[in-house]
């Protein structure tokens, strides 16, 4: 693995903390800019390496301000996170976001092949420029997702399903530990969803953590080892019947 | 077809002319590329009132008898991080942010005129005066051009990525705040390159112009900053022609040519549109 000379954060490297979890959250508190309400209250999480972990939870449940925490978009209030036995942001390259599509400005003018490869560039850092390893994982991210033929279209000319896809290939050029998905299946066409659910699955099969944001109920007991259910902010009860799973709430972070 | 050439480069035999072209194309193209960027991340209010805050460093530097170009850069260079620091992470929404340090600063360059007593000196600051750069001036400018299009070339990796998705950049560590920082400091530099050309009320046209009309033509980045270089270098040659036969304002003069390209290209990509109406749009979203 090659490392960037100038890194756009503070450090380039960190070496995961032996026997830690992949991330480990401890009664954090969040709060949005200029807002009153706490987003997240007291949450605890505790994912082991290799495992595939569902937020669920209506909107405003706190799903995205957990992964925005993780993946140092935001700041707790109180409480800690711990990434591979390391504070967030110490070793970005570890770590890969995958944001609601709207974050995206899609009429931005560059193609899909172009907007997968700034998954590479937590690799480069400042003044370095991508390299022929970094096209290679491009190209097979792209090949993965079955986005080959769109490779040189306009971002904004791509479906929502195409769109989302070149989000999650993006996501994997970075060969980041643990991925942070939020929504990756919210209102996106058949094809999509059966290519990106295939995806996930490999990701698990090599080792990969993987936390995912998501409505859909139905799946869950199919696609993850465990869950953590969340209501405004906090986290709940599962409903009578729900699928439980590995245990990843407050229980499982408190036990060790 | 002798007289046309004869029409083309009788100004030539002039310096001041040759300055004066050289000095457009050079403003043109650095004005054209950053422009880029400021159509796109919607920045064309700050190009505007970048150009009228450093308004009172020029006529400070004069009053002083220093360099009107350093004055207008330290000018620039305070405007520009004043705006980036009232409207950090969105603690004022930047436009106000904008608004408060455009007027502020324009008027505080219109107390300092009032008190030189002497309206008539400043005439080539708010317009212009390509006619008049030297060739100490040329060298200037050209530094200012060559040194703001390397920047952008050796970070056009991070400008393009805070651009369209700043949340992927700063989950990578990269500060989209620093970077817009930067792209201000670049802004203010071409400016006040940009000001000898065609002054403070109109240099927002080279910036945004050019780029827009471009915007129209393509949806590649690297072609757009080529088409918006070759409408504002164009522009400015084709202003200098027209100030010379026609003995109008050339500043004037190179801004209505951009116009004009901008009206071309809007024209151009309308009856590109046009029979392409009842096909189909490959990759329409669904």
């Amino acid at each position: 693995m090659k490392h960037p000379l100038f890194p756009y954060g503070h450090r380039r490297h960190a070496d995961p903390v032996p026997g830690a979890p992949a991330l480990s959250v401890r009664s954090v508190s969040a709060w949005h800019p200029g807002t009153e309400e706490p987003a997240l209250s007291e949450v605890s999480l505790r994912v082991p390496a290799g495992a595939r972990v569902a937020l669920v939870g209506p909107n405003g449940a706190g799903k995205s301000t957990l992964l925005k925490l993780v993946a140092g978009l935001l700041q707790e209030e109180s409480g800690e996170v711990r990434v591979f036995g390391n504070p967030v942001g110490a070793c970005h390259h570890r770590v890969a976001y995958l944001p609601q599509r709207g974050e995206v400005d899609w009429r931005f003018p560059i193609n899909l092949r172009k907007l997968v490869m700034t998954g590479r560039y937590v690799h480069l850092g400042w003044l370095r420029r991508p390299g022929a390893r970094d096209r290679a994982a491009v190209d097979h991210a792209i090949e993965r997702l079955g986005l080959r033929p769109l490779e040189r279209r306009q971002i904004g000319q791509l479906s929502g399903g195409q769109q989302q896809r070149a989000l999650l290939a993006r996501a994997l050029v970075g060969e980041a530990d643990l991925l942070l998905l939020d929504e990756p299946l919210n209102a996106v066409d058949a094809e999509t969803r059966a290519i990106i659910s295939e995806v996930l699955s490999g990701l698990q099969r090599t080792g990969k953590t993987i936390m995912v944001a998501t409505h859909d109920l139905d799946s869950l007991a199919s696609e993850f080892d465990g869950a953590l259910y969340l209501r405004d902010g906090r986290e709940a009860e599962p409903e009578p019947g729900a699928f439980v799973g590995l245990r990843v709430g407050r229980e499982a972070a408190w036990a060790h | 077809m002798g007289s046309l050439i004869e029409l083309l480069t009788k100004p030539l035999q002039y310096a001041f002319m040759q300055t004066g072209f050289v000095a457009a194309v050079l403003i043109g193209v650095s004005c054209a590329v950053l422009g880029v960027y400021v159509v796109l991340r919607s920045m064309a209010f700050i190009g505007d009132a970048l150009a009228h805050t450093v308004l009172p460093g020029l006529v400070a530097a004069y009053m002083l008898g220093l360099n009107l170009l350093l004055g207008a850069v330290v000018a620039g260079f305070i405007t520009s991080l004043g705006i980036g620091w009232l409207s950090r992470r969105e603690t004022l929404r930047e436009d106000t942010a904008i608004g408060i340090c455009f007027t502020g600063m324009f008027a505080l360059g219109i107390l300092l005129m009032s008190l030189t007593n002497s309206f008539r000196d400043f005439s080539h600051m708010l317009f212009g005066n390509i006619l008049g750069v030297t060739r100490a001036d040329l060298l200037l400018i050209g530094g200012l051009a060559g040194f703001v299009v390397l920047l952008l070339a050796m970070f056009h990796k991070e400008l393009e990525l805070t651009s369209f998705d700043p949340t992927q950049a700063r989950s990578i560590g990269l500060s989209a705040d620093r970077v817009r920082y930067g792209l201000l400091l670049l802004l203010a530099l071409t400016v006040v390159a940009g000001i000898q050309a065609v002054g403070v009320v109109l240099i927002s046209a080279l910036l945004i112009t050019p780029a827009a009309a471009a915007s129209l033509l393509t949806t590649s980045l690297p072609r757009m900053m080529l088409i918006a270089s070759v409408v504002a270098a164009l522009s400015g040659i084709a202003g200098l022609y027209a100030s010379y036969y026609l003995n109008v304002s050339s500043g004037a003069a190179i801004v209505l040519a951009c116009t004009a390209f901008f009206v071309m290209a809007s024209v151009l990509r309308a009856a590109r549109r046009r029979p392409m109406k009842d096909a189909p749009i490959a990759g329409k979203p669904q």
